[in-house]
């Protein structure tokens, strides 16, 4: 055993063996083969174990927690699942138990806690509506998110570049920004005609301010020595802007444009449940009228995978473009 | 542009007449440059030596055009220098590349601020100062050495008709700053560039320059004007040169510290 572990400790550093993964104790008790059988211990609760009431699509269910297992099982013996495969056990158990806690042996109160074929159901047969739902809730939060992150950027480089532009727009910053967009809600569905451009104004606002004071003090931080090198090579201010301050600024940026997404996820739920009548954020207060959960968590579950999936769209581009810095936070 | 016989833009004389400039600092001015006049001609080599907080720095930025004199003139070939302009590059004391472009792009930049691609002029930059094969390295990968050859290689790629240069090798170790001192020499006595250099080492000084002009601690005066006319290339302990370094240290006030 002493060689194996000598030879082990003169190997050099650099070339990660498969040996250092497996060192680590509470992930070798879980080994990537047992991932297809959790699924498949799942799939056989849901299947022979009777419900305790009437539950729609408990066979569908069954087949599709089958159907996973040997996808996972196949992906095992072509080794590509190896540092999901903890995740993929305790998915399968964790099916499992809300199967049986729940459609087998309903020890949680109805109707706010659901069972996984309720979901299902739900997926199933209003995919239209949620589809449409989600549609809509993207486009009303690109739209504020963008205007709010070119205003944002527009006013920062000013903020950070002009002496004038500071005098006159710094003071209005300083009085609109800091107030939550919610408070202008009343007035902003009286003042603008458009319950949608309203709800679109404020989103900008609101994502608009981290935007602008993260740009700002990035723009403010730039080595002045950046800008004289290119000003002796002849820069004229657009170049100063455009490929000094903000490529120079862009961590920051970034920083606000993480920030102003999530106050821009706030706004649009905010709205969606105050004033726009389509969109996920209704769809859940629709769901909630009705008592029916199955539906809002099925809302829920998709607005969570919207927003994950955006911030992981938003930080994919910033690794992007500041792959230059020495080392970055990955989402 | 009069170009020199070589192909290359001929170099640029400088002339200072009667410079004063000051700052605003908490309320009250500071003068930092006190009546200066200085004809630099063209193809000369001058050290500006002076203790550290001076104003050397600052004469520097007046003839790149960063900032205007509060007054007297500062003429180029005698016209008067009214902004930054390609032909008149800066080195800074630290390399400033951009940490966004790679080395390439870095040295490319006064390509890309004047809009046009010369590929050509940018690799032969590259290649000069022993930099072929860390094109796409990212500035933080460098080391110290090798970025200040990066800022020298983006500096060069204009072909420049005086290069200024603000302690461009005082933050290096000894040994990379010999072999920077001997390329800098090696690159004015090829490229035939009127060059400006700042620094506080006398012997830096004395080795690479034509002529030394020694100036007063803050506000700025000239308090030695010498041409070494020793031939290239000099070596340390040349008595002659060790002579004239104890000339300047006496004048600047180290009569017995040397």
């Amino acid at each position: 055993m002493s060689g194996a572990g000598t030879t082990q400790a003169i190997a050099p550093a650099g070339k990660p063996t498969r040996t250092h993964a497996r060192s680590r104790p509470a992930l070798r008790a879980l080994p990537p083969w047992a991932a297809g059988p959790a699924w498949f211990v799942a799939a056989l609760v849901t299947w022979r174990w009777p419900d305790a009431d009437d539950f729609p699509d408990t066979t569908t269910l069954a087949g599709l927690f089958a159907g996973i297992g040997v996808a996972l099982l196949a992906a095992a013996a072509l080794r590509r699942l190896s540092a999901r495969a903890p995740w993929m056990i305790a998915l399968g158990l964790g099916f499992a138990a809300w199967e049986l806690v729940q459609a087998k042996l309903l020890l949680l109160p109805r109707p706010f806690f659901g069972t996984p074929q309720d979901l299902l159901d739900v997926f199933l047969t209003d995919w239209k509506r949620l589809g449409d739902s989600l549609l809509h809730s993207l486009g009303l939060l690109v739209v504020g998110y963008t205007a709010g992150s070119v205003l944002g950027i527009a006013t920062g480089v000013g903020l950070g570049r002009s002496r004038r532009f500071r005098y006159w727009a710094l003071p209005i910053v300083r009085l609109v920004g800091p107030l939550p967009p919610v408070s202008l809600l009343p007035l902003a569905m009286v003042l603008i005609p458009s319950n949608w451009l309203a709800s679109e104004a404020l989103m900008a606002l609101g994502s608009g301010f981290p935007i602008t004071v993260l740009t700002w003090s990035g723009v403010a931080a730039v080595d002045p020595a950046y800008y004289d090198v290119a000003r002796t090579m002849g820069a004229r201010e657009r170049f100063l802007v455009f490929r000094v301050a903000l490529p120079a600024a862009m961590p920051q940026i970034f920083v606000g444009l993480f920030m102003g997404l999530g106050m821009s996820f706030v706004m649009l739920v905010i709205a969606e449940m105050l004033g726009v009548k389509s969109g996920l954020g209704f769809y859940m207060q629709w769901a909630q009228g009705w008592a029916a959960y199955p539906n809002m968590y099925a809302a829920l579950l998709v607005m969570s995978l919207m927003c994950t999936g955006l911030i992981t769209i938003l930080f994919k581009v910033r690794d992007r473009l500041l792959g230059w810095q020495k080392d970055g936070l990955k989402w | 542009m009069v170009t020199h016989p070589a192909g290359r833009a001929a170099p640029l004389g400088i002339q200072l007449r009667a410079i004063r400039h000051g700052y605003q600092i908490g309320g009250a001015f500071k003068p930092v440059i006190e009546d200066v006049s200085l004809d630099i001609a063209p193809g000369e080599f001058v050290a500006l030596l002076g203790p550290s907080g001076c104003g050397k720095s600052t004469l520097l930025r007046l003839v790149a055009g960063l900032e205007p004199p509060h007054a007297g003139q500062v003429l180029a070939d005698g016209v008067p220098v009214t902004g930054p302009g390609p032909d008149r590059i800066v080195m800074f004391q630290d390399p400033t590349l951009y940490p966004w472009r790679t080395v390439r792009a870095n040295v490319a930049l006064s390509r890309d601020i004047a809009g046009r691609r010369d590929d050509a002029a940018v690799d032969a930059a590259i290649e000069m100062v022993g930099l072929k094969g860390f094109e796409r390295a990212w500035p933080h990968q460098l080391s110290g050495g090798m970025a200040q050859r990066a800022a020298l290689a983006r500096a060069l790629v204009n072909d420049p008709r005086l290069l200024i240069l603000d302690e461009p090798l005082g933050k290096l170790d000894s040994l990379t700053r010999l072999t920077m001192q001997t390329e800098l020499l090696r690159l004015w006595q090829n490229r035939g560039f009127t060059v400006i250099m700042v620094t506080h080492d006398v012997e830096e000084a004395l080795l690479l320059a034509t002529r030394v002009v020694t100036f007063s601690p803050r506000p700025a005066g000239v308090i030695s004007d010498v041409s070494i006319d020793l031939p290239y290339h000099r070596h340390r302990d040349d008595p002659r040169l060790l002579a004239l370094r104890r000339e300047i240290l006496v004048r600047l006030g180290h009569s017995e510290d040397w």
